[in-house]
């Protein structure tokens, strides 16, 4: 009798949502030291931007005439730059443009790629062939000088060089989003979905797509750290951020002329792109483990 | 091999036909008549419907493109509007400052992400692995421009070892342009040479398990023999032709690296184009790029068909 209770739905339904795959590959990303780390210097940098009105010390764009290149010293830790505006007050607000900057393009190179990596999955044919070629063509240019080329056009602004950056990025998931559903379409349940007479579109977005999710997950944290390297660049030549509004690109930019007297003008803005940039590579390479179905424990 | 070839040239043209109307198609996104923004500020009604008709603005877009299309397959690029030179021109002038900044920057890759490469294998789970991989995710995460800063900061302005800029011809002095170009040479380098660790690393993992290995050891090989001969050649096939796929970001890292150390190659032209409006050379700079770039990558299919006898049919 009690083994009967044991195999009823409701009993086993419980532990299997004590461990659903996602809580596993979530106690697996737990266990990677590289990853936590990323996560948590990512999250620090997340309530940085969010935060930057309460924790900045002075305003961003405030010209201080006594901070003028000023050394780091007690008031301005991280120094004056070219107008005497304080650097950390400027690298805190600056992450705000960075890590937007990132996580916009991206979701738009993931709202471009998707709808379109899976019509050339699923499709096949003529409609694939065309789309390939296409995003071939795509990838065939370098990545930044496309986004370059796309913001130069497009005008000098934070917008443009998100929308160069996101479409520059979306054959990336494009190629991805197809090959993921060459390699699931056909699956049984797929199979099955088509039998009892699914649409294509509902079985792309309903049957499909929640089981390639974990790759372009992967594949988008990855890709939002050389975003925000693309946007430190495109802003560095000037096509991102305008000022006076602070980006780390922007700074480098501008304390690429004062290297001599105000070093820490370089520094920092610098540094914060590095750290960023590290642990979403981090992040991605401990959700690549994770998420591998593969590495089971 | 033929029939490889034919296949492989039958994907290459439309690719080539797509990148060029993607090219052409980045002047459509410009804000407003494009004649109108050529003309200036005064915006004299003439001179912008001189420059509609010099540039075939009034007509329609399919004919645009294949005039276009028609003088960039006769070496027409059209005209830088700021220099008032023929954009090939200026394309001519400055390629072989980047192909020499490449070529240093691959070279640099390799001499440090292959050893390294080996080593992390090597030592797979010890020190030198882990060093070897901390460095790796180093190189990843710099953007290169700030490396670049960085070092000036270093060995020009704090050792005075090295010229912050300043470019000098090979033909010119040789000496002095080595010493222009280490610098950026390492800073392009040092990026891809992460990437050429990682795959390197993987690939002499792989080989390193597979039966040959064991039997050259249980020949009683010396050890360096069977890294050096059976495993390092084997594992070194694939990390090759990926140098062809990361020229791409090669030449992405070339456009900050010139602009940093004031390098006057394609880099450099395409940023100095984009700030003057010269979208001509904008457009010309990035179908070069692009053009290469499909060309290598064809290089890189054959030379792994080459080496990879399997694939041999």
């Amino acid at each position: 009798m009690s083994e009967l209770a044991a195999s009823s739905p409701a009993a086993a339904k419980k532990p299997a949502r004590e461990d659903s795959p996602t809580r596993r590959a979530f106690r697996r990303l737990l266990r990677r030291k590289g990853a936590v780390v990323g996560l948590v210097v990512v999250l620090l940098f997340v309530c940085m931007a969010l935060l930057a009105d309460w924790i900045a010390p002075y305003n961003p764009t405030e010209a201080d005439w006594s901070a003028l290149r000023g050394e780091p010293t007690l008031e301005h830790p991280f120094g004056g730059d070219e107008l005497g505006r304080d650097v950390l007050s400027r690298v805190i607000y600056g992450a705000r443009a960075s890590l937007f900057a990132g996580v916009i393009s991206v979701l738009l190179a993931l709202a471009i790629g998707i709808p379109v990596g899976l019509l050339s999955g699923y499709a096949g044919g003529v409609v694939d062939g065309v789309i390939m070629r296409f995003t071939d063509a795509m990838l065939a240019v370098p990545f930044l000088i496309l986004a370059i080329a796309m913001a130069a056009f497009l005008g000098p602004s934070l917008a443009n060089a998100m929308i160069a950056i996101g479409v520059a990025a979306a054959p990336i998931f494009v190629r991805l989003t197809r090959a993921q559903v060459q390699s699931v379409k056909v699956e049984d349940y797929v199979e099955a979905a088509r039998a009892i007479g699914n649409s294509p579109a509902r079985i792309a977005f309903r049957h499909i797509l929640p089981n390639i999710w974990p790759a372009l997950m992967v594949q988008s944290t990855l890709t939002i750290a050389s975003a925000i390297i693309a946007e430190a660049s495109l802003s560095f030549l000037g096509l991102g951020q305008q000022p006076p509004e602070p980006s780390w690109g922007s700074m480098l930019n501008a304390a690429k002329d004062y290297m001599s007297d105000a070093p820490w003008m370089a520094i920092y803005p610098g540094l914060s792109i590095f750290l960023v940039v590290l642990s979403f590579n981090l992040l991605g390479d401990g959700l690549r483990d994770a998420l591998d179905p593969r590495h089971r424990d | 091999m033929t029939r490889f070839l034919f296949r492989r040239l039958a994907i290459l043209i439309p690719t080539l036909i797509f990148v060029s109307m993607i090219i052409f198609g980045l002047q459509q996104l410009l804000p407003g008549d494009p004649a109108i923004a050529m003309a200036g500020e005064e915006r004299d009604p003439q001179a912008i419907a001189e420059l509609r008709a010099k540039y075939n603005l009034d007509k329609p877009i399919w004919v645009q493109y294949g005039l276009w299309i028609g003088g960039i397959l006769q070496g027409d690029f059209g005209e830088s509007i700021r220099i008032q030179l023929p954009v090939s021109q200026l394309l001519l002038e400055k390629l072989p400052v980047t192909i020499e900044l490449a070529v240093l920057s691959m070279l640099v890759a390799l001499l440090i992400g292959l050893p390294a490469g080996v080593i992390s294998a090597l030592y797979n789970g010890r020190w030198p692995d882990y060093l070897a991989n901390v460095i790796g995710l180093w190189g990843l995460s710099t953007p290169n421009f700030w490396l670049g800063i960085m070092m000036i900061l270093l060995f020009s302005v704090h050792l005075g070892w090295l010229p912050a800029s300043g470019y000098v011809s090979p033909t010119e002095d040789l000496w002095a342009n080595l010493q222009a170009m280490i610098m950026p040479a390492f800073v392009l380098g040092t990026g891809i040479a992460a990437v050429f660790m990682r795959h390197t690393r993987s690939a002499m993992l792989q080989v390193l398990a597979s039966d040959y290995i064991r039997t050259a050891r249980a020949k009683g090989l010396y050890e360096r023999v069977v890294i050096g001969k059976h495993a390092f050649r084997n594992a070194a096939v694939p990390v090759i032709t990926l140098g062809a796929l990361e020229f791409g970001q090669l030449l992405s890292g070339a456009v900050l690296t010139e602009q940093i150390f004031s390098i006057p190659g394609f880099g450099k032209l395409i940023v100095d184009a984009v700030f003057n409006r010269d979208y001509a050379v904008v457009q010309g700079v990035v179908l070069c790029t692009a053009t290469a770039y499909v060309l290598l990558n064809l290089l890189a299919d054959i030379a792994y068909f080459l080496v990879n006898p399997r694939l041999r049919t």
